[in-house]
């Protein structure tokens, strides 16, 4: 199962996002950097990898390198199940699956819909959002995927 | 396309012709007299030149144009490429890549040598015939032929007299002319021969007209009657008097294509005195016009139009031959289209297209996903129909044997020749030896041996860094060698070829050979071996690759900068290849460097570690083994040494490496396999199982995640998961630790 | 109609400069690599106007210029010689060759367009 996302002619200044959920949380990434998003395959473990990088898996003949974004977000390591989503994300000059429950809703925003992160006391959470989206009564934190990857020939090792 | 791209071209260009140069100055050296080989060095420089004039590259057009001069000598049998000379013009063909490689990436060259090398050149190219010893010392006040560098004046490069088109047309279409002036007789009669080199009396008065006022009489008293007349003949003459304010050389210029194949005489009208201020007198149509300019012009117009159309006449005149004539020049048509044909079938032979590097690279990975594609294929029909005898099955066998030639073809298509990286070796052996005093020549054999071009990048450092060290400490002085009763001349010899699969490059020298007793004192000094280690010979030799091995005694400037054979041949491992080196004392040593074809697949053993699927390069493998209980021994309170045919190999438990398992795994119930690592010794890698053998195609970890230490790669197996493939030399080093001392003796005496 | 230009050059650098500067300048521009190739393509391509280099492996200007005046077809068409050479004797040379003007490389693109229009129509 694939999806795939046409980027419609938006509103000046509007955007649009993903949100899906991890426990009883959502989050939410630019519908711009996802590039496609695919239902789970049991990825092949690397050795000396942080915990929240599953492994890496093929996508169409590529090496694609799958991050449980709840372990990353130290929300736990997440147990996939074949309901488990894979987000097929680009950063920077990488291509990376996140590994979520499920994707929960696709929103269009303004930029003034996203709030500034308030200033919690966890560098963690300070760190993996560009801001916290309020709509319908519902908080979603916008993730900053830079934020997500170590950067290449670092923590990895 | 822009100037960059263009000049981006010229630099590609420019490494080809270099490598020409380099190739066919060295065949010259060898005593090669074929012309063609004079011709193509000449032209190799030639374009250079060119090329480096069109982005104002002054000094490179002034020595390309020196060497260029020089070798014009020796194409024209003035000079004769005797060893001295070509030595002067290889060093020459050095000198020229380096201001090549100063253009391109800016940086200077070393001045005082260039200009010594436009003496020496200029000085073969005035007869001057070298001694070996007058190479040296000229005087920096040398200074190449001057090189114009402004476009707008294109630069005859001599004083030969063969000047650039002055084309001046400033006034191009404007119809007014104020025109200030002096005014010229012009007398200009074609003959046959101007016709018929593509030239038009008409262009040609059209041009003048465009450069002033001018009038025009026809003279065709010369025209016979039309039977009598031939069709490619000239009967037309002209007499023009133009007013202009450019000179007279400016008009003889409009005739500079025609000058030979007319009669033309330009002098400044007769009636026009010395005053410049005197009006024009237009000849011979209308003296009144003196008072009367506007009729003057309109005169003038219609004069010139109808001269003109008679020009075009004469022209069609010799146009319609082609008709005519046709008939008896029947013959030479044939000749011409029996040529053409031989041309084409010459062009046939060896015919190329440019493709960029990214395209093919594409076709590459996409033959690559078609190759993991079929076997997921074959993998799921077999898994389903067991039997092997269905149409679906025979079908699937056409399909893999179909893909794997298209892989072999496309991989063919990367496939380049070792040569460029040979020529680039000529020239290291002769700077080298220059600077350490030696006579050296380098033979090579087997150039147009092909291999993928990665790997071509990749082993150029490597064996330039071995390259040097044949010359530097291979190969000994001139007095040695002749009081050893050899050639003062040292020979390397460089071959390539192909050998089961896998390139084969072997670096012989006819040296001293290794001085065992020295590199034995030495390894024992370095604590690479234990005092008393009884080593055969060979093992003596292979200590050189040892880490932190230098065989020099004192660190030259050549072969000394931290770089030892270790790391030679650690960059060949890591190319999937090995390396080993035999000697014979007082007649030297050569080297063999076998490397995989390519760097896109890989021969890889499948084996299971910890329920994962691992990939080990098959060239790092010596042999697989099933352990036995008695052959494992424990050694200290870790490690654990299995015995092979009396031989004791350190045990390495993969899976532990890896972080797969957290306690060892019983080596009894698992496969070793004992692997080649970088000191020399070797290592039994314990894996589960073996699950078979296959080719498989590299995938780059890096381009979406990192590297991964022990881990060389990633490739996708016939289920479409991803496997990961063992770098087995990371691995080895992980598992070495401290002990190395210990494992090294262990491994050169056992 | 766009005037048709055949230019025979091994340079791929100088090539490249004529394939730009002429169709900037709106002419159409059919390329060869060589004198033997530069006959090949002539016989389709029936240019307006020819510009070749000197120096080429195969064939090289001389030969060239001289099999395309051995044409009947093209007997006539104007062929500028386009070359480093400086020597006198190989202007003289192209020129009993056939040839009908010369333009010294490196050129000016303005150069080069004026020395083509001077001899076409």
């Amino acid at each position: 199962m694939s999806m795939s996302y046409a980027v419609k002619n938006l509103v000046q200044g509007s955007q649009e996002l993903i949100a899906f959920r991890i426990g009883d949380q959502e989050f939410c990434v630019n519908i711009m950097s996802v590039r496609e998003i695919r239902g789970w395959t049991p990825a092949t473990p690397m050795p000396h990898a942080p915990a929240y990088v599953m492994g890496i898996v093929n996508l169409r003949g590529a090496v694609l390198p799958i991050v449980d974004l709840s372990a990353r977000l130290g929300m736990g390591e997440a147990e996939p199940t074949p309901r488990y989503v894979i987000i097929v994300a680009h950063m920077r000059e990488r291509v990376v699956g996140l590994l979520v429950e499920a994707v929960s809703d696709i929103l269009t925003i303004t930029d003034e819909n996203i709030q500034p992160v308030p200033e919690v006391s966890s560098d963690l959470e300070r760190q993996c959002a560009r801001g916290i989206l309020a709509i319908d009564k519902r908080m979603i934190c916008l993730i900053d995927l830079d934020w997500l990857f170590p950067e290449k020939e670092s923590e990895a090792a | 396309m822009d100037m960059n791209e263009i000049k981006e071209i010229f630099f590609q260009e420019c490494e080809e012709q270099l490598a020409e140069l380099e190739s066919g100055l060295l065949k010259l050296n060898d005593g090669d007299r074929d012309p063609e080989t004079v011709n193509a060095v000449f032209r190799a420089v030639h374009s250079i030149k060119g090329g480096a004039g069109a982005f104002g590259l002054d000094d490179l057009v002034s020595f390309a144009h020196v060497f260029e001069t020089t070798l014009d000598c020796v194409r024209s049998n003035k000079l004769e490429p005797t060893q001295d000379v070509l030595k002067v013009m290889l060093k020459s063909a050095d000198v020229l890549a380096d201001l090549v490689a100063a253009s391109r990436d800016g940086g200077s060259v070393d001045e005082t040598r260039t200009r010594g090398l436009v003496k020496e050149l200029e000085a073969l190219a005035h007869g001057d015939v070298p001694s070996p010893a007058s190479h040296e010392a000229p005087k920096p006040a040398a200074k190449a032929p001057a090189a114009a560098p402004k476009a707008e004046s294109p630069k005859p490069t001599d004083d030969s007299g063969f000047q650039p088109i002055p084309f001046t047309f400033d006034d191009f279409g404007s119809d007014e002319p104020a025109i200030e002036g002096s005014t010229y007789d012009i007398m200009f009669k074609p003959r046959r021969e101007l016709y018929s080199k593509g030239n038009e009396a008409a262009l040609l008065l059209r041009d003048l007209s465009r450069i002033g006022e001018m009038s025009i009489n026809c003279d065709a008293t010369a025209l016979p009657a039309l039977d009598k007349m031939d069709p490619e003949g000239s009967y037309f003459g002209w007499t023009i008097s133009i007013k202009t304010a450019k000179s007279e050389d400016d008009l003889r210029a409009v005739f500079e294509f025609a000058e030979w194949d007319c009669d033309l005489e330009v002098k400044p009208s007769e009636a026009e005195s010395s005053d410049e201020e005197l009006p024009m007198i237009p000849v011979p149509f209308d003296l009144s016009a003196l008072d009367d300019a506007p009729a003057v012009d309109d005169k003038a117009e219609e004069t010139l139009a109808a001269a003109v159309a008679a020009a075009e006449t004469a022209s069609n005149v010799a146009k319609a031959a082609g008709a005519a004539a046709r008939a008896e020049k029947k013959e030479t048509a044939a000749a011409a289209a029996a040529q053409n044909n031989a041309a084409a079938a010459a062009a046939a032979a060896g015919q190329t297209i440019r493709v960029d590097l990214d395209r093919v690279d594409r076709l590459i990975n996409l033959v690559g996903e078609l190759v993991i594609n079929q076997a997921m294929l074959s993998q799921s029909v077999v898994e389903n129909d067991a039997t092997g005898t269905s149409a679906v099955n025979i079908g699937l066998e056409e399909l893999q044997q179909l893909t794997r030639e298209i892989q072999d073809s496309v991989m063919a298509i990367r496939a380049q020749p070792v040569k460029p990286v040979f020529q680039r070796m000529s020239r290291i052996v002769r700077e080298v030896a220059d600077m350490v005093g030696k006579s050296i020549r380098l033979v090579t054999e087997g150039e147009n041996t092909e291999v993928d071009k990665t790997v071509i990048d990749k082993i150029a450092e490597p064996l330039t860094h071995m390259i040097r060290n044949a010359v530097d400490h291979g190969i000994e002085t001139p007095e040695k060698r002749e009081a050893a009763g050899k050639d003062p001349e040292g020979t390397i010899k460089l071959t390539a070829k192909h050998r089961s699969g896998r390139i084969l490059i072997e670096l012989a020298d006819d040296g001293g050979g290794i001085n065992r007793e020295r590199v034995k004192q030495k390894a024992i000094d370095n604590d690479l071996i234990a005092p008393d280690a009884n080593l055969s010979d060979e093992e003596i030799d292979n200590l050189i690759f040892a880490p932190g091995f230098s065989t020099a005694d004192t660190i030259s400037d050549i072969s000394g900068r931290g770089v030892g054979m270790d790391v030679v041949k650690r960059s060949i491992q890591a190319l999937g290849g090995r390396i080993s080196i035999s000697s014979r004392p007082g007649l030297g040593s050569t080297f063999t460097m076998s490397l995989p074809l390519t760097l896109a697949v890989l021969d890889g053993m499948v084996v299971t570690v910890a329920g994962q699927t691992l990939v080990v390069p098959l060239t790092a493998i010596v042999e697989t083994l099933q352990p036995e209980a008695s052959a494992i021994h424990s050694f200290g309170a870790t490690q654990r040494l299995i015995s092979i045919r009396n031989s004791f190999c350190p045990l390495v438990d993969v899976g532990r490496i890896l972080n797969f398992r957290s306690t060892q795994a019983n080596p009894v119930e698992g496969v070793a396999l004992l692997v080649e690592s970088e000191g020399g010794g070797q290592r039994a890698l314990m894996v589960d199982a073996i699950q078979g053998q296959r080719q498989v195609v590299i995938k780059s970890l890096e381009a979406n995640y990192t590297h991964v230490p022990g881990i060389a790669a990633a490739t996708i197996l016939g289920d479409g998961r991803v496997a990961l493939i063992l770098d087995v030399d990371a691995v080895v080093a992980a598992s070495r630790g401290q002990s190395l001392k210990a494992e090294m003796s262990l491994a050169a005496t056992g | 109609m766009k005037k048709k230009v055949l230019t025979v050059d091994d340079s791929r650098t100088i090539r490249n400069m004529l394939l730009v500067t002429l169709n900037n300048a709106g002419f159409e521009t059919i390329q060869a690599e060589d004198g033997v190739e530069g006959l090949e393509v002539l016989e389709g391509c029936n240019p307006d106007v020819i510009v070749t280099d000197i120096n080429m492996p195969r064939l090289d200007g001389f030969g060239f210029i001289e099999g395309v005046r051995r044409n009947e077809k093209y007997r006539a068409v104007p062929i500028l010689v386009l070359t480093t050479e400086s020597d006198a004797e190989k202007k003289n040379r192209a020129r009993q060759a056939g040839a009908t003007g010369w333009i010294v490389k490196p050129f000016d693109p303005a150069k080069l367009i004026d020395a083509i229009e001077r001899v076409t129509a």
